[in-house]
């Protein structure tokens, strides 16, 4: 009886995932097309979930209506576009060059740009002032502490 | 040698101070808060039943302001909560449009019946085809519609008097809408 019922509850389990994910195609092309482009838009009611990812009502909105518009023959970038007239930016995880944004895409190489500039300065600047030579006397003092140093290291 | 040593600590307090106006600025910003993408545009288009009527249909044509287009469900506890808010906008005669979303008529009709009814009409939006056209990602929300139906502003979240006097009727005023001070004695909604 305890099978019966374990083998029961297994097969209605894998009928709600198959719910899930009844989204039929004509073709593999458009199916992997609908599996990356659900992955590229982020909901807007979760933060941080894609919508592939998210249980939310509108998720499966958004999913729905990416799909009608796949097998209207649609592309990626088209349906983007689609979502962020309604959604705005916040939709895509790929954020559009804008005034905004130009701190998110070019922050990175300015920063590199700039540590470069710098290690060269300080490269640069250390050949040109090589340490300065030592005197004569100035060679004594320093063999003498090196001696005082090795004799206290001696007394340990 | 000197611009080094000033490098080496003008850069990290220079970051430190740009690090700190980002997240001061960020601080008491909500940033589950979106602004809408459909200000300044036309109510998309649409054609859906009334919540009242099924087989009654009304389009973009018909939502022409000044009005208010609130998003409501039943399932939805915040539009409880502002319900009392909206009848008495209601009643100092602010017109209201409302956008049934994703809901079930039956339960929606309940709802208006036992809660009392602010809305001019209500546009049924079962499938929520028209939400996502406008971009709703949570009810309660509140769109100023001008006298060519477009959409001036949006508000994400509860309308209450703090909302209403701070937010929305400033706005409600800029787009020329009806006034009931002019006209009702009644106060102030």
């Amino acid at each position: 009886m305890k099978i019966v019922m374990i083998v029961g509850l297994l097969l209605v389990s894998s009928i709600n995932w198959a719910s899930i994910d009844a989204y039929e195609f004509q073709s593999l092309e458009k199916e992997q097309q609908f599996r990356q482009i659900i992955t590229e838009l982020r909901c807007p009611k979760c933060q941080n979930q894609n919508i592939s990812d998210s249980n939310a009502g509108l998720a499966k909105d958004i999913k729905d209506r990416a799909y009608e518009l796949i097998l209207a023959g649609k592309s990626n970038a088209e349906i983007t576009d689609y979502m962020v007239d309604r959604y705005g930016n916040f939709i895509t995880y790929r954020p559009p060059l804008t005034a905004s944004t130009y701190v998110l895409w070019f922050g990175p190489f300015v920063l590199a740009l700039l540590a470069l500039i710098i290690f060269v300065v300080v490269k640069i600047r250390q050949q040109n002032n090589p340490p300065a030579e030592l005197k004569q006397e100035q060679h004594q003092q320093v063999s003498q502490l090196l001696k005082k140093l090795e004799d206290l290291e001696h007394k340990r | 040698m000197k611009s080094l040593k000033w490098l080496l600590f003008g850069l990290p307090l220079l970051g430190f101070i740009a690090m700190a106006f980002l997240f001061f600025n960020a601080l008491g910003s909500d940033p589950s808060l979106l602004p809408s993408a459909r200000l300044d545009q036309k109510i998309p288009a649409f054609e859906l039943e009334t919540l009242a009527q099924p087989g009654a249909m009304v389009s973009t044509a018909t939502v022409k302001g000044p009005l208010l287009l609130n998003v409501w469900a039943t399932w939805c506890p915040s539009c409880q909560l502002e319900h009392p808010m909206l009848l008495e906008l209601a009643k100092a005669g602010i017109p209201i449009v409302g956008l049934n979303y994703k809901d079930e008529r039956a339960a929606a009709l309940k709802y208006l019946e036992l809660h009392g009814n602010p809305f001019q009409y209500n546009i049924f939006d079962q499938k929520g085809s028209l939400g996502l056209d406008l971009g709703v990602y949570g009810a309660p929300e509140t769109y100023l519609v001008d006298a060519e139906g477009v959409i001036r502003y949006r508000h994400v979240g509860v309308v209450d008097p703090k909302v209403w006097t701070q937010v929305l009727w400033p706005r409600w005023q800029a787009m020329g809408g009806f006034d009931p001070q002019s006209t009702a004695a009644g106060d102030k909604p």
